[in-house]
C-alpha cells in the first residue's frame, strides 16, 4: 500500500552547503520533515522517479542491491563530492520491471558497478534516508515518454507495491519552475527567475497543500509550456505520481518549505491519503491501461490504431488474434455462440515473443523458479482483455471466469488483489480451482465467459 | 610559433561502437556490429596517423551544464565511465591525460569575450561518456593529452539561433587560445546528426537486421548536412542549422559542430566523409577537415 507521496528537488545546494543562503537551510530542514513523516508513516520502502534520470530505451529501473560511488554533479561540481553507499530493493525492482512489461512497457533493470546514479536521486536518498534504514527503489523518467505512457509507467508501479504487499513511500525528484540563472550568483542573492514562474509555483503549491494531486497532474499540461520545464522532462513527475497513488484528490497536502534555488523553484511537500476530496477526477483521453506502442514524433500513427473496425462475429465464427499468444493447440482464441462469447484458456505468455511477464513458474530443466503471480495474473487479464476486444467485446462484458491456478496456498492471495483491482465494478461470477500443472510454466490460467457484441 | 588547428573531426559518440570494437578497455563484448562507421573511424585514425599534434579539443553534448561552458580542470582523471543509457553495452575503464593549461587558456578567454565559463577541478568528477566515447574512437591509445568541453544548454532557454552566437563567441576564444598555446590541435565535435532513437533495443544489440534510420526525413535531412559539408558549403549548413536541428532532432544543438566549424573558419574546401550509418535509429557520419592539406 501507499503511504506518503513525496514531492522534493534534486538541486544539490541543500545538500551540499545548506547554510550558505536561507532558503536553502529551510529546503534542508522540510527534507527533514519529511523523512520524519516517512518514518512515522511506517514505510517499508522508498520508491524514486527522478527527472535527472532520463532514459531512451524504454524505462529503467535500479536493480544493484548496494551502489557505491563517489558523485560529483555535471554543474555544480564546485560544491564537492558526494560519496554515497545505498540500499536498493532489487526484488521489487524486478517485480516492477515485470510489471511494467505486463503493461506493454518496455523496462528493464540495471545492476552495473559504477552506473551513475543521478544527483537528483542521490540527493535525496541522502537527506530522505540518510542512514538507509528503508530500502529503496529508483525509476528513470523516459525521455520520449508522452503523458499516456506516463501514466502506464504510473500503474505499473502500483501494480508492484500492491502485489508486494509492503507499505511504500512514493517520492517524485522535480523542480516547480526550471530556469536556472545563466551565470553564477552570490549565494545570499538567488531568487526565483522572474515573477511570471513565482505565479505558477504559487499555484502549483495551493494545490499541493489542499492535496489535490490529480488536479495538479491535469493542470500540469498548462503549467509545464508556461515555466521552463526541460523538453524532455516536462511535467511527468506529476503525472506519474498521480497514477501511482490512483488518480485522484484525497490526500491531506503538506508544504514543509519552498525556496529559490539557483533561479528555480524548490519544494518540499508530502501528500498523505485522507478520506476527503477537493472533487472528481474529469474526463481523461490519455488515461490508459496498457501502452500500445510508439506514436513516432514525425506524425505516424499507430497502423493498428488505423485498421477499420471489423464486423462483429458470426455464430459458430472461430476467432483468433495477432494481439494474443498463440494457442499451444488446435483450438481459437474464441468463439461466438449464439449471444456469447466463449474464449479458450488464457494464460499470461505475451504474443510473438512467449515471454511470461513475472517470470516462468520451472525453468527448460524443470527446475522450480521464483515467480511473480501478480504479473503474470495482470498479463493473463491483459490478454482477455486483447481477445474480447479482437471478437467486439469488452472486460466489462465478462459474465463468468473460472480461474485455474497451480499453487493455490501461494499464489491466492496476491493473484485475488490484481483480480479484484479489475473486476470488483464488473461483477463476474467466478470459481477457483488448484490445479497440478498447466501446459506451459505458467501459474495461473482463466477461462472466460464473456457477453458477444451485437451483430 | 603561433599554435594551429591541424584537423576539425565530426567525432559521433554512440558507445555502440565501441561495444563493437572490443577494446580491452570495456567490459561487455560483441561480436559485431555497425562495421560502416566503425571502418569509417579506422580511415579516419589512419589519416590522423599522418598528422602531428599535441592535444585534443573535444566539446561534447553529454557534459551537459546549464551555467556557462566548464572545462576539465585536472592533469589526469582515471574511473570507470558507465552509459547511463546503455549500461549493458558500454562499462570503460579510462585512463586520460587533460591538457590543463590550455583549458585554463580558452576558458580566461572565453571569459574576456563575455561568456560564462568555469574550470571543473574537482578530481572525483567522472568525465562524460562521450568525450571518452569520441576520444577512444579518434585515437584508442589515449596518447594525447585532451581538452574537454562541455555543452552550454542554456541555450535552450532561447533559441538555437543563441546557441549559435554563443558557439561563434566560444570559436573565437578557442582560437586565439590556441593560437597563443604555440600548440598543434585536433578538435572533435562529439555529436550525432539526426538523433532520434529508437526506444527499444533489440535482444542481441548488435542485430544489424534491426538497425537502420529512424526515418526517411532525417534520412533526407542527414544526406542534405552532408552534401553541403562535403562540397565546402559550411556557411549554407550553418544558415541552415536552426532548421536542421529543429527537423531531424539533431544533436548538433549542442552546439559542438558549430563550434567547431566556426573555429575552423568556415571551411570552403571540401570535407572528407569517412562513414555515415544509423545507430539505434540516429544518423551518425564521421567528417574530417584539414586545412593543411585541403
Amino acid at each position: 500500500m501507499i503511504v506518503k507521496g513525496i514531492i522534493v528537488p534534486g538541486i544539490p545546494h541543500p545538500l551540499l552547503c545548506p547554510d550558505a543562503n536561507e532558503g536553502w537551510r529551510r529546503l534542508a530542514d522540510g527534507f527533514a520533515a519529511a523523512r520524519d513523516e516517512i518514518i512515522a508513516s511506517g514505510a517499508e520502502r522508498l520508491l524514486i522517479y527522478s527527472t535527472m534520470w532520463p532514459s531512451v530505451t524504454g524505462h529503467q529501473i535500479q536493480a544493484d542491491p548496494a551502489p557505491t560511488w563517489v558523485h560529483v554533479d555535471e554543474l555544480f561540481h564546485d560544491l564537492g563530492s558526494i560519496p554515497y553507499s545505498f540500499r536498493i530493493d532489487a526484488a521489487f525492482g524486478h517485480s516492477f520491471q515485470a510489471a511494467a512489461e505486463a503493461r506493454g512497457l518496455h523496462a528493464r533493470t540495471v545492476a552495473y558497478h559504477g552506473f551513475p546514479i543521478d544527483t537528483g536521486s542521490v540527493v535525496a536518498l541522502k537527506l530522505l534516508n540518510p542512514d538507509n534504514r528503508i530500502p529503496a527503489s529508483i525509476v528513470s523518467s523516459n525521455v520520449y515518454a508522452d503523458r499516456a505512457e506516463t501514466i502506464v509507467l504510473g500503474k505499473a508501479a502500483a501494480d508492484a507495491i500492491a502485489s508486494s504487499g509492503l507499505k511504500t513511500a512514493v517520492v517524485v525528484v522535480m523542480t516547480l519552475s526550471n530556469r536556472l540563472f545563466s551565470d553564477f550568483i552570490d549565494p545570499k542573492d538567488d531568487h526565483i527567475h522572474s515573477p511570471k514562474d513565482e505565479e505558477w509555483n504559487q499555484k502549483l503549491l495551493e494545490f499541493l497543500a489542499a492535496g489535490r494531486l490529480e488536479d495538479l497532474a491535469q493542470l500540469s499540461r498548462t503549467i509545464q509550456d508556461q515555466i521552463r520545464v526541460h523538453k524532455v522532462v516536462n511535467f511527468k513527475p506529476m503525472w506519474w505520481l498521480s497514477a501511482v497513488m490512483g488518480q485522484h484528490n484525497r490526500y491531506a497536502g503538506k508544504v514543509h518549505a519552498y525556496a529559490p534555488l539557483f533561479g528555480t523553484g524548490g519544494a518540499v511537500a508530502t501528500l498523505t491519503p485522507a478520506p476527503e476530496s477537493t472533487g472528481d477526477k474529469e474526463f481523461d483521453e490519455e488515461d490508459v491501461e496498457h501502452y500500445r506502442g510508439d506514436r513516432t514524433v514525425l506524425g505516424g500513427l499507430d497502423p493498428q490504431a488505423q485498421a477499420p473496425p471489423s464486423a462483429p462475429p458470426t455464430d459458430g465464427q472461430p476467432i483468433n488474434t495477432d494481439t494474443a499468444p498463440a494457442p499451444v493447440g488446435a483450438y481459437p482464441h474464441a468463439r461466438r455462440e449464439g449471444d456469447l462469447l466463449f474464449l479458450s484458456g488464457v494464460g499470461p505468455r505475451q504474443p510473438v515473443t512467449n515471454a511470461i511477464p513475472g517470470g516462468p513458474i520451472r525453468d527448460d530443466d524443470g527446475q522450480a523458479q521464483d515467480y511473480d503471480v501478480a504479473a503474470q495474473t495482470e498479463a493473463v487479464i491483459e490478454n482477455v482483455r486483447r481477445i474480447l476486444k479482437a471478437a467486439g467485446s469488452a472486460l466489462e462484458d465478462v459474465i463468468d471466469i473460472t480461474v485455474f491456478l497451480v499453487d493455490m496456498d501461494r499464489d491466492f492471495k496476491a493473484y485475488n488483489a490484481v483480480y479484484a483491482k479489475h473486476f470488483t465494478a464488473i461483477g463476474a461470477t467466478r470459481t477457483t480451482l488448484a490445479i497440478s500443472a498447466l501446459p506451459t510454466p505458467i501459474a495461473v490460467e482463466f477461462k472466460v465467459v464473456a457477453r458477444a457484441p451485437s451483430t | 610559433m603561433e599554435g594551429r588547428i591541424v584537423a576539425g573531426v565530426l567525432a559521433p559518440h554512440p558507445p555502440h561502437l565501441v561495444y563493437a570494437d572490443n577494446p580491452p578497455q570495456n567490459e561487455p563484448t560483441a561480436e559485431c556490429g555497425w562495421e560502416t562507421l566503425r571502418w569509417g573511424y579506422e580511415r579516419l585514425r589512419k589519416d590522423l596517423d599522418a598528422i602531428d599534434f599535441d592535444t585534443i579539443v573535444i566539446l561534447s553534448p553529454h557534459w551537459q551544464t546549464y551555467v556557462g561552458h566548464h572545462f576539465l580542470g585536472v592533469e589526469q582523471f582515471k574511473s570507470l565511465s558507465v552509459d547511463p543509457v546503455f549500461p549493458n553495452l558500454f562499462r570503460y575503464h579510462y585512463d586520460l591525460k587533460v591538457d590543463v593549461a590550455l583549458a585554463q587558456a580558452i576558458c580566461a578567454a572565453g571569459s574576456k569575450a563575455g561568456l560564462v565559463t568555469k574550470m571543473m577541478e574537482n578530481p572525483d568528477f567522472r568525465v562524460d561518456y562521450g568525450t571518452i566515447v569520441s576520444c577512444h574512437l579518434t585515437r584508442p591509445n589515449w596518447d594525447k593529452p585532451i581538452v574537454g568541453i562541455s555543452s552550454c544548454r542554456s541555450a535552450a532557454y532561447y533559441s538555437v539561433e543563441v546557441m549559435a552566437e554563443q558557439a561563434k563567441a566560444l570559436a573565437a576564444a578557442t582560437c586565439a587560445a590556441i593560437k597563443a598555446s604555440g600548440k598543434r590541435v585536433v578538435l572533435l565535435a562529439s555529436n550525432s546528426l539526426s538523433h532520434r532513437h529508437f526506444t527499444h533495443e533489440a535482444e542481441v544489440p548488435e542485430d544489424m537486421s534491426r538497425e537502420h534510420i529512424m526515418s526517411h526525413a532525417q534520412y533526407l535531412w542527414d544526406m542534405r548536412a552532408i552534401d553541403l559539408l562535403r562540397n565546402g558549403h559550411t556557411e549554407q549548413f550553418l544558415d541552415e542549422m536552426p532548421e536542421f536541428t529543429s527537423q531531424a532532432i539533431s544533436e548538433t544543438d549542442a552546439g559542438a559542430l558549430s563550434w567547431m566549424l566556426q573555429c575552423m573558419d568556415m571551411p570552403k574546401y571540401k570535407a572528407e566523409l569517412y562513414g555515415y550509418g544509423s545507430v539505434i535509429g540516429t544518423g551518425n557520419a564521421v567528417m574530417g577537415w584539414f586545412p593543411e592539406t585541403s
